[in-house]
């Protein structure tokens, strides 16, 4: 039965525990927003209940801290310090594995780890890729994907996966994803989604898409639209009924107030000639007496997708491995090349970020790398704020003759 | 073939790299059996005559007779390895180098003329041609086992040049700086530890150093400075954090006011 996308339901907040425990039933692992060392992280549910409610965050320049809401609100946050790109792209990979002798094919990667690579000894597994099973690998259902991470999951999609030579792990891992978005009806001081075009409302790239809807008496609701590949199965377990008109009108108010209430802007008409037209200005050398060059910034961007390669050996150097890791235009190697790197000071790498977020992005992939989240401002260690860079460039072209 | 010389040599230390080896429990065997272990005093007094293949020098440069004996290992090694803060930026005693260290040999000394020491703590790369510069107080036992590793088959060792906030993101640790206000190194210190601390929300001690990189595009301590100022850190707690067990590398030493 083709799922019915024209009809809105509404569902009460219980219905989340039965949502969740219907997909764990299904034999999704459930990934969503829950509190965890001081922020919302993203992370395996075991119940609903693990979800923030009644939490809130403040951010800023460099500065995001949790706050306690007046209501018991689940998803009354804006984007926490990772996105769902940990799971689609995660920080590090095996790509294959094999003997010095020959004796056997390289493997793909998702055999069990058999040598300690480089670097921490302390980081955590990742996901195993393909060569994995079906049944071996854990099949997501992401609970709680903002519109502006839906729309930068549609970024991924076509950056990874689109194109001539899409990456077999990403699509592997990406297929039979389900994603329950919901909207914003409460964006942070850092955010600019509006402007981006990337939310506060979900068009698309959904399963479902839920709403948040709070009463003054304290009742707690959550409109429910199917997306358009959505699986019409998905709403016959939870006690649902149709929303009324002036529920779905309500719904559509807290949405487009959101759109209203972005703590940033971000002035986008002729962005990507600003920028070009900016390659030589001395901004750039005022944005990298700020700078650390640390790479946070690209880590938590949600569409930040490069990564390099790292052989390793074993101590007998009988086995070899290649890992994949993410790696940010901000290292001094990332733009090594034969004689040395080409982008050695802050500057340029500042630049080359921005640039091609805002400007060569849509010459390469056919939209901006930019959704407006807000991450790059929340989590820069010294408050860099992309927004502000983007008007500085813009005033001091005005301010010229 | 005979299996490759190995040698470890000590200078002013306090051993905790030497320990990082020892502590390669489940290596070790493996480790015995493609070099000899030539040279080792903290692992047994049978020693060998050099020359050596690979030697790893842990400690600084601070008396004369350092800094003779340096110039022999360097004669006797083919690749020189040099291992933890104090030999890769003077280390923790590199805190004279802001002091009048005369002045303190007469204060804490009874009989100073005894104390032959030099008015610096110096790296060994400010000695000798080094082949490699593992960082770390201590140094990572993953990052050794690589570098040894990579030496032994002759490939490039993988020890990355960015800071300990790509460790940190990686492992899926919330930044500590903004969602807690802890001061934090982060972001200007070298990775290798796995960013231990921020994992255990607190901030980094930066004991692996400043990032990595050449002189026209030093890390920009400055601006790290400037924004534990503004967090409220006052102008001797910023000099206190950076002076700790790479106080003389020049790019901590420079945002403190720069060595004597």
């Amino acid at each position: 039965m083709a799922p019915d996308t024209t009809t809105t339901s509404v569902i009460d907040v219980s219905a989340l525990g039965i949502l969740v425990t219907t997909l764990q039933r299904r034999g999704f692992t459930v990934i969503g927003p829950t509190v965890r060392d001081g922020a919302i992280v993203l992370a395996e549910l075991t119940s609903a209940d693990e979800l923030p409610f009644g939490t809130g965050v403040r951010l800023d320049g460099g500065r995001y801290r949790l706050r306690a809401r007046d209501d018991r609100a689940a998803f009354g946050h804006a984007a926490g310090p990772q996105s769902w790109k940990t799971y689609l792209h995660p920080a590090r990979e095996r790509l294959w594995s094999a003997p010095r002798d020959g004796s056997a094919a390289p493997e793909p990667s998702g055999t069990p780890r058999s040598m300690v690579s480089t670097g921490a000894s302390t980081e955590p597994e990742t996901y195993p890729a393909s060569g994995m099973s079906t049944e071996q690998r854990p099949r997501y259902a992401f609970l709680g994907v903002r519109p502006c991470d839906l729309r930068a999951i549609g970024i991924l999609d076509r950056v990874l996966a689109g194109g001539a030579h899409p990456d077999a792990a990403y699509q592997t891992r990406r297929d039979g994803i389900l994603v329950i978005a919901v909207e914003c009806t409460e964006p942070g001081e850092t955010c600019f989604c509006t402007s981006m075009g990337a939310g506060p409302g979900a068009d698309d790239g959904f399963d479902l898409a839920l709403t948040e809807l709070i009463d003054d008496d304290g009742g707690h609701h959550f409109t429910v639209r199917i997306g358009t590949e959505a699986d019409a199965d998905l709403l016959r377990d939870l006690p649902h009924e149709c929303a009324d008109a002036a529920t779905r009108e309500r719904s559509a108010q807290a949405v487009a107030d959101a759109a209203n209430n972005m703590g940033r802007t971000m002035e986008t008409a002729g962005l990507r000639e600003l920028m070009v037209r900016n390659r030589n200005s001395t901004h750039w050398d005022d944005v990298a007496s700020r700078c650390l060059t640390c790479g946070n910034c690209t880590m938590v961007c949600p569409t930040c997708f490069c990564t390099t390669t790292e052989d390793v050996t074993d101590l007998t150097g009988e086995h070899a491995e290649r890992w994949r890791r993410w790696d940010s235009c901000f290292d001094l190697d990332f733009s090594y090349i034969h004689g040395g790197s080409v982008r050695t000071s802050t500057a340029s790498r500042y630049r080359q970020w921005a640039t091609h977020k805002l400007s060569t992005w849509h010459d390469q992939f056919g939209s901006s790398g930019c959704v407006g989240c807000g991450r790059c401002i929340a989590w820069c260690p010294v408050g860099i704020d992309l927004t502000a860079e983007v008007a500085a460039l813009r005033a001091a072209e005005e301010g010229s003759p | 073939m005979p299996r490759p010389k190995l040698a470890v040599w000590k200078f002013t230390s306090c051993d905790g790299c030497q320990l990082t080896l020892l502590d390669c429990e489940d290596e070790l065997l493996g480790l015995a059996g493609q070099v000899e272990i030539a040279h080792f005093l903290e692992a047994s007094r049978a020693v060998s005559p050099g020359p050596y293949d690979i030697s790893l020098v842990e400690g600084s440069v601070s008396t004369p007779d350092e800094a003779e004996r340096i110039r022999h290992i360097r004669e006797v090694s083919r690749t020189l390895v040099v291992i933890g803060a104090c030999a890769t930026s003077g280390g923790i005693q590199a805190l004279r180098n802001f002091a009048d260290v005369a002045e303190f040999r007469s204060i804490v000394y009874a009989t100073p003329h005894h104390v032959r020491t030099l008015a610096r703590s110096t790296p060994i790369s400010a000695h000798v041609p080094v082949d490699f510069e593992l960082r770390g107080c201590p140094i990572d036992k993953h990052q050794l086992l690589e570098v040894r590793t990579a030496f032994l088959v002759g490939r490039e060792p993988n020890i990355p040049r960015h800071s300990v906030c790509f460790e940190c993101k990686a492992r899926g640790a919330t930044c500590v700086m903004a969602a807690d206000g802890i001061p934090c190194l982060g972001p200007v210190t070298q990775a290798g530890c796995g960013a231990i601390c921020p994992a255990f929300r607190r901030g980094c001690f930066g004991c692996f150093g400043p990032v990595d990189s050449p002189a026209d595009a030093a890390v920009n301590v400055a601006a790290l400075a400037d924004r534990l100022r503004a967090m409220g850190m006052s102008e001797d707690d910023i000099v206190r954090v950076f002076r700790t067990f790479n106080a003389a590398a020049p790019a901590f030493a420079d945002a403190t006011g720069g060595v004597r």
